[in-house]
């Protein structure tokens, strides 16, 4: 900017006329050539490629389409989180996986996130056993391929679990755990399901039908979330104004749980429990091996990953914040939960990101296991059967771009409100 | 960013299709060499042995191929395919010829663009169980645990019979032959099922064989066939003619022991004809004339080809039933060579 020289301010007035040597000459306009050819050159290279696609396609007789998603799948689901049968559509099925992707990545992203926030303190620890064994934690998971502890917990499920024939008989060799509750199989474990003896019944949203009972759920618990918010702001308002701050612990309780429990209660919640039924186990939740070794092996290897960075951030924060806290007389507990962990949190968070993307990704390696991600069902199987992998690719990619950016959107939004405000 | 991902991905696909359309023959004999795409290991069909040479009923096709055209019956590259890939590595040029216990279904063949050259094997998916589950008949699966291989028509044709019978399952979709027996064997899976010729393979491989027994219902049709690219009509001429040529042979009574014999010319204008004593057959598919005598000399004809690898008397024993000659009762029919 500096360099060029501007007329008016050396006085002089030399009025060029435009010369097309000037592109090339005059720095005013070089960088604008300079882009504006290899931009040209980014379009033509798209171009030739979409045209060869287009070409090549034509040559082999195929066309480009999305109709396939409207013909019927033909193929089961095992693990269907909404309703589902062989004759709905391979949109249908895609739906199923895409579900089966997201259930799998929030469980794998809550249990690394656990596992991580754990072991990155206890690694801090200054019990030297705790902390060498969290120390053995990280290195040995972070450093072996996700897959193989993938395959491992899998193989771990089918080959060292007990068959449900093993829990017939009178001498059963093997049996269920909890009180009769919980059945672990080589089939997967069974665990007993909440059941409402008064249905509301389903609403239906756009595809899915979800049931109105779990969609009051939510929102209770959503609500009660913010209102116990409201409480603890007054604490803290009562607590500024007064110095003595009141107790909340009740209100909380009370305020969070109180209008679950009354729904469950009104509605005659009760337990539904696994038996052993023909072949397998049936009534409660099934859990597959599949689910169960995705979600294992995707949490425990992340967590290792989370444990680093929690660890990290929490050594990124000077030694004399906690000296001035402990000088304040604030306690060791509170010393983390208010002053270091809110300022290690910006170190934090951006990496965290990153790893449930990886952690979201990852869940594609369900193939392996059988899991019946988006992979399997639209990548896989769907693509097998009608041969349309083109589409079936550009499909899949364009919903992990989708699920993908709106993570880190939704990230972002928190990492925003926690970061540091400069002003 | 979007763009350049997208350009990305339009171009992995596209550089794939682009050899499509390379006249095959040409490009095999310049490779010297015939890619030939077979299953990740099925005992019997395809797999290799001890000494890593690929052995099996499949195999020996790829072998009649290659030296037909080469020459030399292990001048083949063996390119194991699962269920999900094989179509992809075949249209993409990967492999030349598909010999995989694939099924010749409509869809495939008009769709998919493949072309099947003929059946090399009939067959029908059946139902495998642990003897000890004490189940006799496949109607008596509902609720059962079933492994299957993803991918395949066996996996739609399963949906249909459970349907069909209004019974319920829980599938348990493997990636390949091998995972489905370790499975099967863990017992993470109350049924194997898949062709009837692949379980009396799997079968086989077993520690006590006899401890599992394959149900009697055969659900569906299965002609497990060659497979090639559309739109080179010579490669499909040569693929589907070497098939005949072993499949005649056997019903002429050609066997690797005496087609050289017979190669110096007979009575049977039939066999001078195939062996190339008589007429250009050879010339017509770009090759030379006596393509068809190192055809049968590679691994025998149908027959010994069938004996040899997954026949009564080999540990899998299977019985020829729909795939003995026409003449004796089965299906095996080679249109004349005329």
């Amino acid at each position: 900017m500096s360099t060029a020289t501007d007329p008016r301010a050396t006085g002089e007035a030399p009025k060029k006329a435009f010369t097309f040597s000037m592109l090339l000459y005059d720095q005013r306009y070089r960088s604008i050539t300079i882009q504006v050819f290899f931009l040209f050159l980014l379009m033509l290279g798209a171009a030739w490629l979409i045209d060869n696609t287009v070409n090549n396609l034509r040559a082999l007789g195929r066309t480009f389409s999305f109709a396939f998603l409207n013909a019927p799948a033909g193929y089961d689901i095992n693990q269907r989180p909404i309703e589902y049968n062989s004759q709905m559509t391979h949109g249908r099925a895609a739906l199923v996986g895409f579900i089966n992707t997201m259930i799998l990545a929030v469980m794998a992203c809550a249990l690394a996130t656990v596992l991580g926030v754990i072991a990155g303190v206890l690694r801090l620890s200054n019990n030297w056993i705790v902390g060498r064994l969290m120390t053995v934690y990280v290195e040995v998971f972070r450093n072996i391929p996700t897959l193989l502890w993938i395959l491992i917990f899998g193989a771990i499920m089918t080959e060292a679990m007990p068959a449900p024939s093993a829990f017939r008989g009178d001498e059963p060799s093997a049996s269920m755990i909890f009180n009769d509750s919980v059945a672990i199989t080589n089939r997967g474990v069974f665990v007993p399901a909440i059941m409402f003896a008064q249905d509301l019944g389903t609403i239906r949203v756009g595809p899915v039908n979800p049931s109105i009972v779990w969609l009051l759920i939510i929102a209770l618990i959503a609500a009660g979330i913010y209102v116990n918010k409201l409480v603890i702001d007054h604490a803290t308002r009562v607590q500024n104004a007064t110095g003595v701050r009141p107790k909340t612990w009740w209100k909380s309780i009370l305020v969070l749980l109180g209008p679950v429990t009354l729904l469950f209660i009104v509605l005659g919640a009760h337990l539904e429990y696994p038996e052993l039924r023909g072949f397998n186990f049936a009534g409660g939740t099934h859990l597959r091996n599949s689910l169960i070794a995705m979600w294992l092996g995707l949490g425990i290897y992340t967590g290792a990953f989370i444990a680093e960075i929690v660890r990290a951030g929490i050594l990124a924060i000077s030694k004399g914040q906690t000296e001035a806290a402990f000088a304040l007389g604030l306690q060791p507990g509170k010393t983390m939960r208010l002053v270091i962990l809110p300022q290690a949190l910006r170190v934090i968070i951006p990496p965290l990101i990153s790893n449930y993307l990886n952690i979201t990704k990852n869940t594609s390696l369900g193939l392996a296991v059988g899991y019946m991600d988006l992979r399997s069902t639209l990548g896989g199987i769907t693509i097998n059967q009608t041969g349309r992998e083109l589409e079936g690719m550009l499909l899949m990619m364009l919903i992990y771009l989708a699920i993908s950016l709106t993570i880190s959107g939704l990230m972002n939004v928190y990492n925003n409100r926690v970061k540091l405000k400069e002003r | 960013m979007k763009k350049s991902l997208f350009a990305g991905a339009i171009a992995v696909t596209s550089l794939g299709a682009g050899v499509a359309h390379a006249q095959t023959l040409d490009t095999v004999m310049d490779r010297g060499e015939l890619n030939c795409g077979v299953s990740t290991g099925l005992a019997g069909f395809s797999a290799p042995d001890a000494n890593g040479v690929w052995q099996g009923f499949d195999v020996a096709k790829c072998r009649a191929i290659a030296a037909a055209i080469l020459d030399d019956p292990m001048a083949v590259n063996f390119v194991p395919t699962t269920g999900q890939t094989r179509f992809s590595a075949l249209a993409s040029g990967e492999v030349d010829v598909l010999a995989r216990n694939t099924t010749w279904t409509f869809t495939r063949d008009i769709d998919l663009n493949l072309t099947f050259v003929g059946t090399n094997y009939y067959d029908g998916q059946g139902f495998m169980v642990n003897r000890e589950i004490g189940v006799s008949s496949a109607m008596e699966l509902d609720g059962a645990t079933v492994c299957i291989q993803t991918g395949t028509t066996t996996e739609l044709n399963l949906a249909d019979y459970f349907r069909a019978n209004g019974m319920e399952y829980e599938p348990v979709p493997i990636e390949t032959n091998a995972e489905a027996q370790q499975q099967y064997l863990a017992g993470a899976c109350d049924v194997y099922t898949t062709d009837v010729s692949g379980l009396a393979a799997t079968r086989a491989s077993f520690e006590n064989p006899d401890n599992h027994v394959i149900l009697p219902e055969v659900i569906s049709k299965e002609p497990l066939g060659l497979v090639v690219r559309d739109g080179d009509k010579q490669w499909e001429g040569i693929a589907r003619w070497t098939l005949m040529a072993l499949i005649a042979a056997e019903e002429l009574g050609i066997t690797s022991a005496n087609v050289a014999e017979l190669a110096q010319g007979t009575d049977s204008p039939e066999i001078n004809r195939i062996l190339g004593s008589e007429g250009d057959f050879g010339e017509m598919l770009g090759l030379s004339n006596d393509w068809a005598v190192r055809a049968i000399a590679a691994a025998g004809n149908y027959g010994e080809i069938f004996a040899a690898n997954i026949g009564d008397q080999t540990p899998i024993g299977l019985s020829r039933g729909l795939n003995a000659q026409w003449t004796q009762g089965g299906l095996m029919y080679a249109p004349p060579f005329r």
